[in-house]
């Protein structure tokens, strides 16, 4: 099995006739992922390579049966293509688009929260979901990845993702799904929603985390895996030697506390039993060992796909 | 982008949050003109983004014009904890009551605005926080339903300010709340919210921060950026478009995403070398993009060994590399280049490089590898010419 997306999940491509659109759509098709539809504003009736175009989610939902929209929509129309994909009753919403206003973001993820509550938003700023041989609904290369699991990844770092990816299949150590949650101060996923879909998911039998500093993410993450984890987490955190910014305020400390730096998130992982790794080229060997040691899994769940 | 306390309360009073009548000066002359006009007393404000700036002697009273004057002399020009005062702010002088603290900002757990207020203002709030958090009222804010004049009284009552202005208070409160949320500020904070002796309410300072994200609806800021401070690298670097902060080390980095860039710091700072900078091309950089990234790096004379790391996704490594190619022929170059490449179209971008390996470029197949390299060429110290 897989998490979020699989085989059977139907993209529409938000943006399709863009040109980052156009490139990753058909590149998600190539990987095998069933792209059954392009959106785009007045560009209705016409194709993209054979997938049909239309003018609004709601169209292509209603003609192709599309359960999920992929966001190449440019940051100014952004959270209007996120709010429309949710109204249009898509399940799960993929956001690539870089640099949308925070205000924007609180409101999308506030509008989702209060009529949307089973609607599955994925970024803003992020690569995207990729479960390897299944589907690849973002900007993740497919070639980097190698299916067959037995590793689930979740990172805030879009490029951090693809090594860690490239790590692993270089080690021939396949992975269930990868999600990219984004960078952005607000995600529609984060870490824990990601790690309990983890923990449930039969095939997947161990956790790489990839955070970086900013935000109490991370450590909440780490509260849960202390909680309600079962399987091993392997994590990398970005920027330990990062420059500190030129902060004004003191509100966002007061928020955060003594949280937010690179010391406190590995601290904190630590604590709950996750082996953190310094150096992200090492994500995969450390991986390997855990894997290595994970017991045979019981015939039977997990199987079937 | 922070503004100065000026800018922030120009801001301010456009969304009729009061604050003191004032004016800015950059000079003597500048300086005492706007107290005449004022009337005595007034205050002068070092305009500089620094905590601490009334201890360090950046906050004075001017009863004449006089005292106006030397005080501008003796600020303006001047480094005031490390930040050279270009600008002064003049404002008249205001009897205070009460001192409190207010701000917006995001509460990332939550995913919701977080309104904070304390009746204990004038103060390092920080500390309060740690060391009675009760005195902080909080309140989240849900976009959808924005700060209403209720919210705003529940929070003047919980923080325990003065409820003779409980109605100037929660106006004030309102105000800022529509600065925050109409001006896309990150971050509005006022330290101190005055009540005068004459019964006014004044915010007496003021730092907001504003997502540059939403530049694009905001045409008026470019007034604002007009003034930021930036070194030189900075102000090249941002004329590109490119996310980039100056360092002191010796290896200049260039990557895309912020994470694998701070994370290729982290590596260079483990194999024993230091970081000239943070420089992040983002996602989908073309060839131009990288041969602007080069050029700022390049016109850091404190590096000695440039490398470029790139994972491609939405990047595709054929045109990083033409980048490379093109700024080598384009720019005099001074250090040499360590590349690693990967992700999308890697392949093709490394047959690129190949085609134009020399002393000057070299490629390395993994992160570590080419952190290495680019070490030991910055510590062999000498630069190309």
């Amino acid at each position: 099995m897989s998490i979020l997306a699989d085989q059977s999940t139907r993209v529409a491509v938000q943006g399709l006739t863009g040109s980052q659109g156009r490139f990753h759509g058909l590149r998600n098709r190539a990987y095998g992922t069933q792209v059954v539809a392009g959106v785009t504003p007045g560009r209705g009736g016409n194709d993209v390579e054979g997938i049909p175009v239309f003018d609004t989610v709601a169209g292509a939902v209603e003609e192709t049966g599309a359960d999920a929209t992929l966001v190449f929509v440019p940051p100014k129309t952004a959270a209007r293509a996120v709010l429309e994909a949710a109204d249009a009753g898509v399940r799960l919403i993929v956001c690539i688009t870089e640099g949308i206003p925070m205000h924007d973001e609180v409101e999308v993820s506030s509008y989702l929260r209060r009529n949307h509550p089973d609607t599955r938003l994925v970024g803003p700023n992020c690569p995207g979901v990729i479960s390897p041989g299944r589907c690849n609904i973002g900007i993740t290369p497919g070639e980097i990845a190698l299916a067959g699991g037995p590793v689930g990844v979740v990172s805030r770092s879009g490029t951090l993702t693809y090594q860690a990816l490239h790590e692993l299949t270089r080690l021939g150590i396949g992975q269930t799904t990868c999600v990219g949650i984004g960078g952005d101060p607000v995600p529609g996923t984060g870490f824990i929603e990601c790690l309990r879909r983890f923990e449930a998911d039969a095939e997947t039998g161990a956790v790489i985390l990839i955070g970086e500093i900013g935000g109490s993410e991370e450590e909440e993450a780490a509260e849960f895996i202390a909680a309600e984890m079962t399987k091993p987490v392997v994590a990398y955190i970005a920027g330990v030697t990062a420059p500190t910014g030129r902060r004004m305020g003191h509100a966002g400390a007061i928020v955060s506390g003594s949280r937010g730096g690179a010391r406190s998130k590995m601290d904190a992982l630590h604590r709950a039993g996750v082996e953190v790794v310094d150096d992200p080229t090492e994500v995969g060997s450390r991986m390997g060992s855990v894997v290595a040691g994970l017991a045979p899994r019981a015939s039977g769940d997990g199987a079937g796909s | 982008m922070d503004l100065f306390e000026y800018q922030g309360k120009q801001l301010l009073a456009r969304h009729g949050v009061a604050v003191p009548e004032g004016a800015a000066a950059d000079t003597p002359e500048e300086t005492v003109a706007a107290a005449d006009t004022l009337g005595y007393p007034v205050v002068v404000k070092a305009q500089v983004q620094v905590g601490g700036r009334g201890k360090a002697g950046g906050i004075r009273v001017a009863t004449d014009a006089g005292e106006a004057r030397s005080h501008a002399q003796a600020m303006l020009d001047r480094r005031l904890r490390g930040h050279v005062v270009r600008r002064l702010w003049v404002e008249r002088a205001c009897d205070i009551d009460a001192e409190y603290y207010a701000s917006f900002t995001l509460d990332r757990s939550a995913r919701l605005h977080l309104a904070m207020v304390s009746s204990r203002g004038g103060v390092d709030i920080e500390t309060v926080a740690e060391e009675d958090p009760a005195a902080i009222a909080r309140l989240h804010v849900d976009p959808l339903d924005g700060l209403t004049t209720a919210d705003a009284r529940l929070l003047v009552e919980q923080a325990g300010l003065d409820l003779r202005a409980a109605d100037q208070l929660a106006e004030v409160l309102v105000g800022l709340w529509k600065v925050y949320s109409e001006a896309d500020a990150e971050l509005v904070e006022v330290n101190p919210i005055v009540v005068t002796s004459d019964g006014g309410v004044l915010a007496l300072d003021a730092k907001v921060t504003l997502d540059e994200s939403a530049f694009y609806r905001h045409p008026e800021w470019d007034d604002l950026r007009a003034f930021q401070v930036l070194d030189e690298r900075e102000r090249l670097a941002r004329a590109h478009g490119l996310n980039y902060i100056g360092l002191a080390g010796t290896v200049g980095i260039i990557g895309n995403g912020a994470g694998l860039v701070m994370s290729t710091l982290d590596v260079v700072n483990k194999v024993g070398g230091t970081a000239a900078n943070f420089l992040d091309v983002g996602g989908g950089a073309g060839a131009d993009l990288v041969a602007a990234a080069l050029e700022v790096v390049n016109s850091d004379p404190n590096v000695r060994a440039i490398l470029v790391n790139i994972f491609g996704g939405i990047t595709r490594g054929d045109q990083v590399a033409q980048g490379i190619v093109e700024a080598l022929s384009r720019v005099d170059l001074r250090s040499p280049i360590v590349v690693r490449l990967d992700g999308t179209n890697a392949v093709e971008g490394r047959a690129i490089l190949a085609s134009h390996q020399s002393d000057r470029l070299v490629s390395e197949p993994t992160m570590l590898a080419a952190a290495q390299r680019a070490v030991d060429l910055a510590a062999s110290g000498v630069p190309l010419r």
